[in-house]
């Protein structure tokens, strides 16, 4: 009786927390659906915020976002998958080959890189955000795709990530191919890379989340919409008054939903990234 | 010998990047907050160095004094309503649900969306004839009067609050989630044995047994909401009367609105030692208690 009834509790709760989660996502979508703004108003004081029913949906809020052409949300969009790509490939090269020679290899000076790169993990971007900024105008990387890749590849918190796995590896693997005449670089390339992908992928998770929804960075670095991320754009395009809750709703579904279709297929390496950011701090 | 080349050669790029973007600005904000520096340099009025003016300056006017305890007030607030949802939602994933997996996957939603997403979404729930509004005055009759949520002074912080913790607990389950799995399971059957009740269990099995993880959930949780910055830029822009005002805000507007780099500077390092601090209890924390175990 007493497992029966918990079980039943349980179940409720289950199902409360889960409406209290999804709430906020279906009053995204369905409002990004309706088409009357005065409707979309009137019921934001209603359960049926949350909801549109499957023959009222149209698709003029979407159509109205994709042709405004002071915000062109298509070309936001571009701009963050290229400064998001570029970071995340280059910076898996970059930081695992630091992680691998701090990891496998012996050298001098070694433990002092390692502590060097463990104590960075803690200096926030916003405390070096000023003098950053000064020095993008020093070079006259204001307002370009370089001001928000180049700063950000190599990354303290990926080489420990990396550091860290590289490190339970069995050592005898790299010996037995050091032997038979492979070279560092070829151990790194063909032997611990391949074994290392949920780690590359967590990094990758970790990395693209966190430069498809930057803000403070891009506000101070960018100028016009040639080079300006999407949430940013997202942000002025909300700031803008009056605000038409449709066309923004419509806005912020383009914007979520490569994230969330990443998400629903690889959510176990999500999960996992979530896990590796733990360690952090 | 060649082991040596070959190594460094592979830090190279990192470190030479590391030191490029995160050492040198640094030790810039720290030689910036002692000088008079501007965003805009004037050619005829040279940079000087002006002693410790800045940080004076900076606790002058109150405005740094206000964003501290507006953010600590935040991470007061939030650490505890986050990292309580978290559990809660874990120990659900954990128990004997039907249907787990797909509640995992739902109850993480919220944190791969973009805070700049969902700051709009609460925007529209926050309005005064919004859905919160309407929900209040149904459940009381209509006798609570609206509430102007994001516009009132003492009820914009917790509405950001609400908004932060709805977006970040999922992170909070996940870390609890691996937590709760790194109990012995034959604990609780002991419990169980000697007819413990599931509030004892909770008390004296499933909190003792996570003293690490609400360490470490904890610290990441307070880190995390020290850099509050973009749900209230968005929604409150520091106002009302600067009750949701913040430190990043500050180190925003002073540096790069007011193009005031020396005292921008000087914010950001007391910004910077704050969270070398609460890093530092962190580590000491878990040391001490490895330590006993």
């Amino acid at each position: 009786m007493k497992t029966r009834s918990e079980s039943l509790l349980l179940k409720i709760v289950a199902i409360t927390v889960a409406v209290f989660v999804l709430a906020p996502l279906f009053l995204m979508f369905a409002t990004a659906f309706k088409s009357d703004e005065q409707q979309i108003l009137r019921d934001f004081g209603n359960a049926n915020a949350f909801w549109v029913s499957p023959w009222d949906m149209s698709l003029d809020n979407f159509r109205e976002v994709l042709n405004n052409t002071t915000f062109p949300v298509l070309r936001y969009m571009r701009n963050s998958g290229i400064i998001v790509a570029s970071i995340v490939v280059i910076g898996i090269f970059v930081n695992s080959l630091a992680a691998f020679a701090l990891a496998r290899m012996n050298f001098k000076g070694r433990n002092l890189v390692v502590l060097f790169v463990i104590t960075l993990i803690i200096v926030p971007t916003e405390s070096v955000a000023i003098p950053l900024l000064l020095m993008m105008a020093k070079v006259g990387w204001v307002d370009s795709f370089k001001a928000q890749i180049v700063p950000f590849i190599a990354h303290p918190f990926s080489i420990f990530l990396f550091y860290q796995f590289f490190a339970a590896i069995p050592k005898d693997l790299d010996e037995a191919a050091y032997v038979d005449g492979a070279s560092r670089w070829r151990i790194y390339w063909s032997v611990i890379m391949p074994l290392s992908l949920p780690t590359i992928a967590t990094v990758a998770i970790l990395q693209s989340l966190e430069y498809w929804n930057a803000y403070l960075w891009p506000l101070m670095v960018t100028r016009g919409s040639n080079v300006r991320p999407v949430s940013l754009a997202l942000a002025q395009f909300f700031g803008t008054p009056p605000p038409i809750w449709g066309d923004v709703m419509a806005f912020s579904v383009l914007m979520s939903l490569p994230i969330l279709v990443i998400y629903l297929a690889f959510q176990r390496f999500f999960i996992q990234s979530a896990i590796g950011s733990g360690i952090k701090g | 010998m060649n082991n040596n080349r070959t190594a460094w050669t592979m830090l190279a790029p990192a470190v030479g990047m590391v030191g490029l973007f995160i050492v040198f600005p640094f030790l810039m904000s720290v030689y910036f907050s002692f000088t008079d520096q501007r965003l805009l340099a004037n050619a005829n009025v040279p940079t000087e160095i002006v002693g410790l003016r800045n940080y004076q300056r900076l606790f002058e006017d109150g405005v740094f004094q206000n964003a501290f305890f507006r953010t600590a007030t935040f991470a007061i607030l939030v650490v505890p309503l986050q990292c309580a949802m978290g559990l809660g939602a874990a120990m659900l994933i954990n128990s004997k649900l039907p249907m787990r997996n797909a509640f995992r996957t739902i109850y993480f939603l919220p944190t791969v969306m973009s805070m700049v997403v969902v700051s709009v979404i609460w925007a529209s729930l926050y309005q005064t004839e919004g859905f919160f509004n309407s929900a209040l005055s149904f459940v009381s009759f209509g006798t609570i009067p609206h509430v102007d949520w994001l516009h009132n002074e003492y009820i914009a912080m917790p509405a950001l609050v609400l908004l932060s913790a709805w977006q970040g607990f999922p992170f909070q389950m996940i870390i609890y989630l691996a937590g709760l799995q790194g109990i012995n399971k034959e604990t609780y059957e002991a419990a169980q044995c000697e007819g413990a009740t599931r509030w004892q269990e909770f008390i004296h099995v499933t909190m003792p047994g996570l003293r690490n993880t609400h360490i470490l959930v904890g610290m990441t949780t307070t880190i995390f909401a020290m850099k509050l910055f973009t749900q209230v830029q968005l929604l409150t822009q520091g106002g009302p009367s600067d009750t949701t005002d913040t430190m990043v805000r500050v180190i925003y507007a002073t540096g790069f609105k007011r193009g005031e780099v020396g005292k921008a500077a000087a914010a950001s390092v007391i910004f910077f030692l704050l969270v070398l601090v609460i890093s530092f209890i962190q580590r000491k924390l878990v040391k001490e208690e490895r330590a006993i175990q």
